[in-house]
C-alpha cells in the first residue's frame, strides 16, 4: 500500500533523512519510533506531500508522491505535529469545514461530523470554541479532522503527546479499533505506546532505519536474549534440528540457502557450540557473528537521549 | 471552485469574529466621515459665496466637486487600511500551522488562493457599501449624476482588488503579519507613485511608468469614464499577483 524508496531530505547541509526505505501493507498498524529529531515529522510530512522529497520516491496505493499528490491526498488522513485548528471556530464548525475540504459531499458532512465526535469522544464540546479547549481536547480535535472523511491510510504524527495517561488510554484503543478498517503509520517517542498498539515497528535515528521489526522481534529483544548468523556452504536438512538441540538456545529461523539466525540466552557463548558443530559435521561454515545491532541497543541510546519525563508518565499496561 | 467558497467563507467567518475586522472598518468609516463632511462643508461655502453673484453658480456640481474628491481620498485611506486586512490571510495559517491542514486537503492551491482573495473582497465590498451612506445622502439633498457615482465605484472596487492581490501576495511570503502588512503596503504605494518617475525616464520607457501606475487609471472611472484599457489593467494586476502568490506556495511542494 505505501512503499519508500530510496527517500532523503536535505535541509541545506543538514541531512534530516538518509535513504529510507519501507513498505507498509494494507491493513497494518506501523509505528515510527525515535528521538526528537530523528526524522519522523519529515518523513511524513513528505508522504502527505507537504514538502518534497530530495531524492527517492514514494508510492501510495501506487501513486506517486510528486506526481499525483491530489489523489493521495484524497485517500489520506493526515494528523501533523502540532493539530491545525483554527482556535476561534466551534469544533463543529471547523470539522465541517473539514469535511468540506476534504470533499465530503454537503448531504453527507452532517453525519460525517457526527461519527468522529463519537469516535473522538468530544461530543460534549462540539459547540465550545477551539481555542479555549484544553491540549487534550484539542488533540483529540485534530484526531477527529484527519478522520473526517473516512480515508483509508491515517498518517498520525505523535497523537498522544499532550494528552493525561486516561485520555492515551482512549486514544489508543480508538487508534485499534481504527486498525481493522484502516492503515495507519503513528509516531511516538515512547516505547510501551509503540509495543501496545503497532504490529510492527520502524526505529529511526538520526535520519537513518535503525532496525525494522515486529512487535514479535522487538520484544524477544528485549528479553535479553543474543542473536546469531550463521551462513554455511552445504548444511544438511537436519541442522537446523541440530542447532536447536544445543543447550541456551531459544529458538532457530532458517534462512535461505545454509543461513540460519539463531536466538540465544545472553552471555551464553554460543559462539564456541555452534562452530564446534558446524566443524564436525562439515557444514563448510563461512560466516558466524553476533547479529550487531540489536534493538536494545538501540533502545538504551534512544531511552539515554530521551530520558524525559514521559517515561515516568506513561502507564505499563502490559 | 466550490472549494474557494468554502474557504472563502470559513475566512469570512474568522474575519468577523475578531476585533480586527471591526476596528479597521470604524477607522475606516470615521477617516472617510471627517473627510466627506469637511468637503462638502467647502462646497456649501463656495456655493452660497458664488449664489451672492447671481449667474455664477452655474459652475458647481456635485459629481465634480464632492464625489470625485471624496472616493480619491477613499482610495488612498484603502491603500493604508487594505494591506491590514490582507496581511493575516497566509501569515496566521503559516504561524499557526493550519495551513498544512489547507495543503494535505485535496483541493487545488488555486481554489485556496482564489478563496482568500474572495473574503478579503468581500470585506472591502462591505466597507465600500457602508461608506456609500455619503452618496445616498447627497441623492437625498441634491441631483448628483448616477452615472459617474456608479463607475467611480467600480473603479475604486477594482483598485481594491489590486491593494488586495498585492497584500495576499506578501502575505504569502512570510509568517510575520507586520512584515506582510509593511511589503503589502510598500508594493502597492510604489505602484501608486511609479508613475511619478516618467519624467525622468523619458518618453517612450515613461509612458510605460505612467501606465503602470495605479491611481491614473482611476482617474477616467472617478470622471464617469469605463474605458476597457483601464479596466484590464486592473483585472490584470490582479490576476497576476494571485498568480504570484500561487507560485510561491506551490514551490513548497517542489523547492
Amino acid at each position: 500500500m505505501i512503499e519508500v524508496e530510496n527517500l532523503s531530505k536535505s535541509y541545506g547541509p543538514r541531512q534530516a533523512i538518509k535513504n529510507i526505505c519501507f513498505q507498509v501493507n494494507k491493513g497494518e498498524v506501523v509505528g515510527f519510533l525515535g528521538p526528537n529529531g530523528a526524522g519522523k515529522t519529515t518523513t511524513m510530512n513528505i508522504l502527505c506531500c507537504l514538502i518534497p522529497a530530495s531524492q527517492g520516491t514514494a508510492r501510495i496505493c501506487g501513486h506517486d508522491i510528486f506526481e499525483r499528490s491530489l489523489q493521495i491526498r484524497k485517500i489520506i488522513g493526515f494528523l501533523p505535529e502540532t493539530p491545525p485548528l483554527y482556535a476561534e471556530m466551534t469544533v463543529a464548525g471547523f470539522l465541517a469545514f473539514a469535511a468540506r475540504i476534504r470533499l465530503v459531499p454537503a448531504n453527507k458532512t452532517a453525519a460525517a461530523v457526527d461519527r468522529v465526535l463519537e469516535k473522538c469522544r468530544i461530543q460534549d464540546v462540539r459547540h465550545r470554541i477551539i481555542g479555549r479547549l484544553s491540549k487534550g481536547y484539542q488533540q483529540r480535535v485534530g484526531l477527529a479532522q484527519a478522520m473526517i472523511h473516512d480515508p483509508q491510510i491515517l498518517i498520525l504524527d505523535e497523537p498522544t503527546t499532550g494528552l493525561d495517561p486516561i485520555q492515551i488510554i482512549e486514544i489508543r484503543k480508538l487508534i485499534k479499533d481504527l486498525a481493522s478498517s484502516h492503515t495507519i503509520i503513528l509516531s511516538s517517542h515512547i516505547l510501551p505506546e509503540v509495543t501496545q498498539i503497532c504490529q510492527r515497528v520502524i526505529i529511526i535515528n538520526e535520519g537513518e532505519i535503525a532496525a525494522m521489526d515486529s512487535l514479535d522481534g522487538l520484544t524477544s529483544a528485549m528479553r535479553k536474549s543474543e542473536r546469531l548468523h550463521l551462513k554455511t556452504r552445504n548444511a544438511p536438512p537436519g541442522a537446523a534440528e541440530r542447532l536447536r538441540q544445543l543447550r541456551r538456545v531459544i529458538s532457530v529461523r532458517p534462512e535461505d540457502r545454509g543461513q540460519f539466525l539463531i536466538e540465544c540466552e545472553l552471555d551464553s557463548g554460543l559462539q564456541d557450540e555452534v562452530a564446534r558443530l558446524a566443524l564436525e559435521d562439515r557444514w563448510g561454515i563461512v560466516e558466524l557473528k553476533p547479529v550487531a545491532l540489536t534493538l536494545e541497543d538501540i533502545f538504551l541510546k534512544l531511552t539515554t537521549e530521551e530520558g524525559g519525563p514521559h517515561h515516568e508518565t506513561i502507564p505499563d499496561h502490559r | 471552485m466550490k472549494q474557494s467558497l468554502t474557504i472563502a467563507k470559513r475566512e469570512l467567518g474568522s474575519f468577523f469574529s475578531s476585533p480586527v475586522f471591526y476596528v479597521v472598518c470604524a477607522v475606516f468609516l470615521i477617516i472617510h466621515g471627517f473627510i466627506f463632511f469637511n468637503i462638502l462643508n467647502y462646497f456649501s461655502l463656495q456655493s452660497l459665496q458664488a449664489s451672492q453673484f447671481q449667474g455664477m453658480d452655474a459652475g458647481f456640481n456635485l459629481n465634480e466637486m464632492v464625489i470625485e474628491p471624496s472616493l480619491q481620498n477613499m482610495a488612498v485611506i484603502l491603500l493604508l487600511i487594505i494591506p491590514i486586512i490582507t496581511m493575516r490571510s497566509f501569515s496566521e495559517e503559516k504561524k499557526s500551522k493550519t495551513i498544512n491542514l489547507l495543503l494535505s486537503s485535496p483541493i487545488h492551491l488555486k481554489e485556496i488562493v482564489a478563496g482568500k482573495f474572495l473574503a478579503c473582497m468581500a470585506v472591502v465590498t462591505v466597507m465600500l457599501l457602508l461608506s456609500s451612506y455619503s452618496v445616498l445622502f447627497l441623492l437625498a439633498i441634491g441631483k448628483p449624476e448616477i452615472g459617474p457615482v456608479a463607475s467611480g465605484y467600480l473603479g475604486l472596487w477594482l483598485m481594491a482588488g489590486c491593494y488586495i492581490s498585492a497584500g495576499v501576495f506578501a502575505s504569502s511570503l512570510t509568517d510575520n503579519q507586520i512584515i506582510a502588512a509593511v511589503v503589502g503596503f510598500g508594493f502597492t504605494l510604489f505602484m501608486w507613485i511609479i508613475g511619478w518617475g516618467a519624467q525622468a525616464a523619458g518618453p517612450g520607457f515613461g509612458e510605460l511608468l505612467k501606465f503602470l501606475s495605479l491611481v491614473d487609471h482611476l482617474e477616467r472611472f472617478l470622471k464617469g469614464i469605463v474605458d476597457s484599457s483601464d479596466a484590464i489593467y486592473y483585472l490584470t494586476f490582479i490576476v497576476f499577483g494571485l498568480f504570484l502568490t500561487h507560485r510561491v506556495l506551490d514551490s513548497k511542494r517542489w523547492r
